[in-house]
């Protein structure tokens, strides 16, 4: 496995050890948007009654979909860290099911990045949760090598 | 509050499988209630700093809101929660975090609670969470 600083980025939003315990999987990434998926299984369930995914799984999806997506906005690969995230959930997701979320980077200061970002289960037009999320961007202050 | 309600509380969130992923627990000091996430490396989100994973914190603090208020409404449903806002403060480290939640106001259908999150020192919090749940009667 390569060094998670010089990783190409796809990999590295996988390398993260909380995102892989979650099995958090890459479904598409393009400039300043990516979309990441969560599949359902036992572990990840918040009620036992009903079997549905617990919130705090969509909020780390929601967290990580939105640094993917800062991430794949800037020319270079640089550490973040996120200042805040708010999240709305509109309803549970279905019981036994999966959750995805696509995040957009829509706006990049030389410090600040804005993101938004949407979570469901089955159907992309029937949300489970919407998020809107401020980063800091270069943390550290100097780029990390490897591109984005 | 008393053991005895953290001792039902605690039983009651090891029924969860989340919680027990997490690896998640409460306990009472004073007469408040402390939730207590213990260091793990399946935490980590940045294995270069290291840090936690911002999502592990998020849930932490949610779940730490729902824990209060259950202990508050103890016959009553799980609430359900309606919006987080997470402020992150600095970087959680690779060690046991502990977070209390303060209730503001209990309605009658939605609670807003204040969630504080710190490692070292409680003077230096680490990230806070505001949320609105909505509450639910025992079916």
């Amino acid at each position: 496995m390569s060094d998670f600083n010089t990783a190409p980025l796809p990999e590295r939003m996988l390398m993260a050890p909380h995102a892989d315990a979650l099995g958090m999987q890459l479904v598409s990434i393009e400039k300043g948007r990516g979309v990441m998926t969560t599949p359902w299984r036992e572990e990840l369930v918040g009620d036992p009654e009903t079997g549905v995914i617990a919130s705090g799984v969509v909020t780390a999806l929601i967290d990580h979909t939105c640094g993917l997506a800062i991430n794949s906005a800037m020319g270079e690969a640089m550490p973040i860290a996120t200042l805040d995230l708010r999240i709305d959930y509109m309803r549970p997701a279905a019981p036994r099911t999966g959750v995805t979320a696509e995040a957009h980077a829509y706006r990049l200061t030389s410090t600040i990045g804005f993101v938004r970002a949407e979570a469901w289960d089955v159907d992309r037009g029937d949300l489970v949760a919407t998020a809107q999320a401020a980063f800091m961007l270069n943390t550290r202050g100097q780029p990390l090598k490897g591109g984005a | 509050m008393n053991d005895n309600a953290i001792r039902n509380l605690n039983a009651f969130l090891q029924k969860v499988p989340y919680v027990r992923f997490l690896g998640m627990r409460v306990e009472l000091a004073g007469d408040e209630m402390t939730a207590v996430l213990p260091f793990s490396p399946h935490l980590i989100g940045n294995p270069m700093l290291p840090a936690l994973h911002g999502g592990a914190i998020g849930a932490f603090l949610e779940l730490t809101a729902l824990a209060q208020l259950s202990l508050a409404q103890p016959t009553q449903r799980v609430p359900k929660t309606v919006d987080i806002t997470i402020e992150y403060l600095r970087s959680g480290r690779a060690q046991d975090t502990y977070a209390r939640a303060i209730l503001r106001k209990v309605g009658r259908r939605v609670a807003n609670v204040q969630v504080e999150a710190w490692q070292d020192s409680r003077s230096q919090p680490i990230a806070g969470l505001t949320g609105h749940f909505l509450l639910r009667t025992a079916p």
